[in-house]
């Protein structure tokens, strides 16, 4: 029976090889927690997209959740994102913060006012130093930030309706109860 | 047109792979000579058409017939020639070709140096490769076809992954492949044993010299992308215990391990059914090796293109040839193995000590890779383990290793001299805190600096010791025989590649720094003046390239060139400015530009001094030597047909021979 044991652990490993298999199937593979969630947002100082001389700071957005979506007129999936956020984005029950990604500002203004504006306030990170302090690993992405600053929810790739409704909204329900 | 023979090349070699794994084991079995002959012109004839297959495609990249999809995808009209050869393998479909390819060259060398085996057990060994071939070729032509159209034709391809646009790493899958898929004859020996009932001692020694091989093929392929990450990655890191870093480690693990079980089950008899089930686990690690990195089933910064249902024929594979292969063991190891009676001092002991350690570690290293894996099993969410865990436990597994290495050769099979070992360990015990001592006061008692130089004082004396006990001791010409040598030469590697992994962690400088043109960072002794960075353009990439002076002194030692590339898929990749030397390499990497629109102002640079680290691969050198230069040894060789037993004179003097 001893001389079992390879072949059981092996079909141990198989077992698990399977179940690999199958999971990525029905998950993003490329999904890793950020190290970011329930942590504060780290802080920045960024100008407006349209009015460059005034700036925007984390300690300015403080006081009610906001959700921040990282865009950019050079990116595709954000393009395929767009007419979400443009149905959806009053639905939210929060104000909607795009954040320009390394982006020429002219290039963001025109893609605006192309394809409608979705956002309360875009603010612009054209050498995107900041995206770094936020792990950001490509556009679209989107943080959920709470009234006290704190990253309660991250999602990688353009929002759908269905992670709109599944994900983020009982997420913003919660932000908004705790929120004074 | 040509193509399409390519691709009915494949199919006639998927053919002959059928009957070349089935007839002559059929034959073997049911004693038939004229089944049994078959083997010999279906594998030569399956190598003619892989290598046809194999050529057929190179040439398709040679002349940009972009109609074939695989080509489009992997090359452009500005890929230079060397880099459109290597894009053969560059993907998913050639690579697996490239690993068909690398299995025939096998089969081939078998086929030359092995004819003097016996005629069933040959067949057997044969047919055990055939079924290995089946199975890939399988995959080629049913789900994996490099030879797939594109209509139309476009008139430029894509790009061949950057990261493998670079001379290291373009040779680094066949070397690499060499290694795996050598261990696919060891393995074929240990089944064809088994299949035949009768395990006996001298399949052992005929499957020695091809392990041994194909773990230096794996080591040179393991240094060689250990020497990629460390130019190319700009980190300064050379192993980052990634999952298709360990992917190759396990097995090399597995191998080295293998090595010296043979070795016991050649000279003594041992251990016999332990032999038999780690030249299973070494291929079969090299075969998970290839699942883990072509199904996806793990996250990797090397991102290669993976598909999941490429993963479920994967596993199917594994299911049979390993599920098979240990099932075949559980039924038909040899129950009791009759072995020569050891001490507890002696070589067995130390080898078997050596063998758990090595062992475990593979174990270690795959449970920290699957670690992702099974915390989504049981719902813990996705951790991984870096390298924590691993920094940890392996040093703590190799450390019986490195104590054991020095005195392997001093004992004897069965029993040692006790005096002798006492007088070796007080002596290479004194060199070893001599060189401590003088470490402790050099780097003012950095630990792991004292600790590199002790294991190296102390495998590298034992090592010399051993040698310079040959050279007083045994008759001129005989005193280095191939295997010993060989064994000399891989210890001696060892001992060099601990202490530089030692050394450069932990006397290594970094830095940091912004820099505009014209400014200086002092670091460790010599100056690093940065004068600029400038635009250059390359065959098929446009770079930002600095220009970094380093002098001691004043007086100039270096130019150096570190290069940020954009390859025309918009790709990013750095190449790293090293001006290496024996004792210490120096390292600039290029960060980002201050104000990326000015690219001529300031930068932010990464300066290492990093001391001893080509120790890591020149130490990796010298084991990869080893495995070749033991497989050279003429003792090997199978001297008449091997069916008569081995006289006695032939094990020349067991007490002395190399482990």
């Amino acid at each position: 029976m001893k001389r079992l044991i390879p072949f059981a652990v092996f079909m141990g490993l198989i077992g698990l090889f399977g179940f690999g298999i199958w999971w990525n199937t029905w998950h993003d593979a490329r999904y890793v927690p950020s190290p970011l969630i329930d942590k504060p947002a780290p802080n920045f100082a960024l100008p407006k997209l349209d009015a460059p001389d005034e700036t925007v700071t984390k300690a300015s957005l403080l006081g009610k959740p906001y959700l921040l979506n990282i865009f950019g007129s050079w990116c595709i999936a954000c393009a395929e994102e767009h007419p979400v956020l443009m149905a959806d984005a009053r639905s939210l029950g929060i104000p909607l913060v795009g954040y320009d990604y390394k982006d020429d500002p002219n290039d963001a203004k025109r893609w605006l006012a192309d394809h409608g504006n979705p956002y309360d306030l875009v603010i612009a990170d054209e050498p995107g130093r900041t995206a770094i302090d936020f792990g950001v690993y490509g556009a679209p992405e989107s943080f959920l930030i709470d009234a006290k600053g704190i990253i309660r929810y991250k999602h990688i790739g353009p929002l759908t309706p269905d992670v709109i409704k599944k994900e983020l909204l009982p997420r913003i329900a919660a932000a908004k109860r705790e929120a004074p | 047109m040509t193509p399409e023979l390519g691709q009915l090349a494949l199919v006639l070699a998927f053919l002959l792979a059928v009957a070349q794994g089935t007839l002559p084991l059929w034959g073997a079995w049911r004693g038939n000579r004229a089944l049994m002959a078959v083997a010999r012109p279906a594998a030569a004839g399956q190598a003619v058409f892989v290598t046809m297959a194999f050529a057929i495609l190179a040439w398709a990249f040679m002349h940009f017939d972009f109609s074939v999809q695989y080509v489009a995808d992997n090359s452009n009209l500005t890929l230079p020639w060397y880099y459109r050869f290597a894009a053969v393998w560059g993907a998913h479909e050639g690579s697996l070709l490239l690993w068909v390819l690398i299995l025939d060259v096998w089969t081939v060398a078998l086929l030359f140096f092995g004819t003097r085996l016996p005629e069933v057990f040959f067949a057997r060994v044969l047919g055990v490769m055939g079924l290995v071939s089946v199975g890939f070729l399988a995959f080629l032509v049913f789900t994996s076809n490099p030879f797939g159209r594109l209509l139309p034709e476009p008139p430029n391809g894509a790009d061949l992954n950057p990261v493998l646009q670079d001379p290291g790493m373009a040779l680094h899958p066949p070397v690499l492949y060499m290694g795996y898929v050598g261990f696919s004859v060891a393995f074929a020996f240990s089944i064809a044993a088994l299949l035949s009932g009768e395990v006996e001692q001298k399949w052992v020694r005929w499957a020695r010299p091809w392990t041994n091989a194909a773990w230096g093929f794996l080591t040179l392929g393991i240094v060689a992308g250990s020497h990629w990450a460390y130019h190319v990655l700009g980190w300064g890191g050379w192993w980052f215990w990634d999952p298709v870093e360990n992917a190759s480690f396990m097995p090399w693990l597995a191998g080295a391990a293998l090595i010296h079980a043979q070795a016991i089950t050649e000279k003594r008899g041992g251990l016999r059914a332990w032999t038999l089930l780690l030249s299973i686990f070494a291929f079969a690690l090299s075969l998970l090796g290839t699942f883990l990195v072509r199904s996806g089933v793990l996250t990797s910064v090397h991102a290669f293109a993976s598909d999941p249902r490429r993963g479920v024929y994967i596993l199917i594979y594994l299911v049979i040839v390993v599920g098979g292969s240990l099932l075949l063991y559980a039924l038909r190891a040899p129950k009791m193995t009759a072995s020569k009676p050891f001490n507890i001092v002696s070589r067995e002991t130390a080898l078997l000590i050596g063998n758990l350690m090595l062992i475990s570690a593979a174990a270690m290293v795959m449970l920290g890779t699957l670690f992702p894996l099974i915390g989504d099993a049981l719902h813990l969410g996705r951790i991984s383990v870096g390298p924590p865990y691993f920094g940890l436990l392996f040093p703590l597994l190799m450390i019986p290793v490195v104590a054991l290495m020095p005195l392997g050769p001093f004992l004897g099979w069965g029993d040692a001299d006790r005096d002798q070992i006492t007088s070796i360990l007080i002596r290479i015990g004194i060199a070893a805190a001599a060189c401590a001592l003088l470490t402790a006061f050099l780097t003012q008692g950095t630990f792991k600096a004292i600790l590199g130089v002790a294991s190296l004082t102390w495998i590298g004396i034992g090592v010399l010791l051993y040698a310079y006990k040959r050279y007083r001791t045994a008759p001129r010409g005989r005193r280095y025989p191939a295997e010993m040598a060989g064994m000399l030469l891989a210890h001696f590697g060892v001992a060099v590649f601990v202490a530089g992994v030692l050394l450069s962690e932990s006397l290594s400088v970094t830095h940091d720094v912004r820099l505009a043109p014209g400014q200086t960072k002092e670091i460790a002794g010599y100056s690093f003046q940065f004068n600029g960075v400038h635009r250059v353009t390359g065959p098929n990439y446009r770079a930002d390239q600095g220009v970094v002076t380093v002098s001691r002194d004043g007086s100039t030692i270096a130019v150096m060139h570190p290069q940020k590339r954009t390859y025309s898929n918009e790709q990013v990749q750095t190449e790293s400015a090293i001006n290496g030397g024996v004792f210490r390499d120096l390292y600039v990497a290029l960060g980002e530009p201050m104000d990326p629109k000015n690219i001529e102002g300031a930068w932010a640079l990464r300066l290492y001094y990093k001391p001893f680290v080509s120790w890591i691969w020149i130490g990796g050198l010298f084991m990869m030597c080893g495995g070749f230069v033991c497989a050279a040894d003429k003792r090997f060789r199978i001297k008449r047909i091997a069916s008569e037993v081995t006289p006695a004179g032939l094990v020349v003097e067991p007490q002395e021979s190399a482990a």
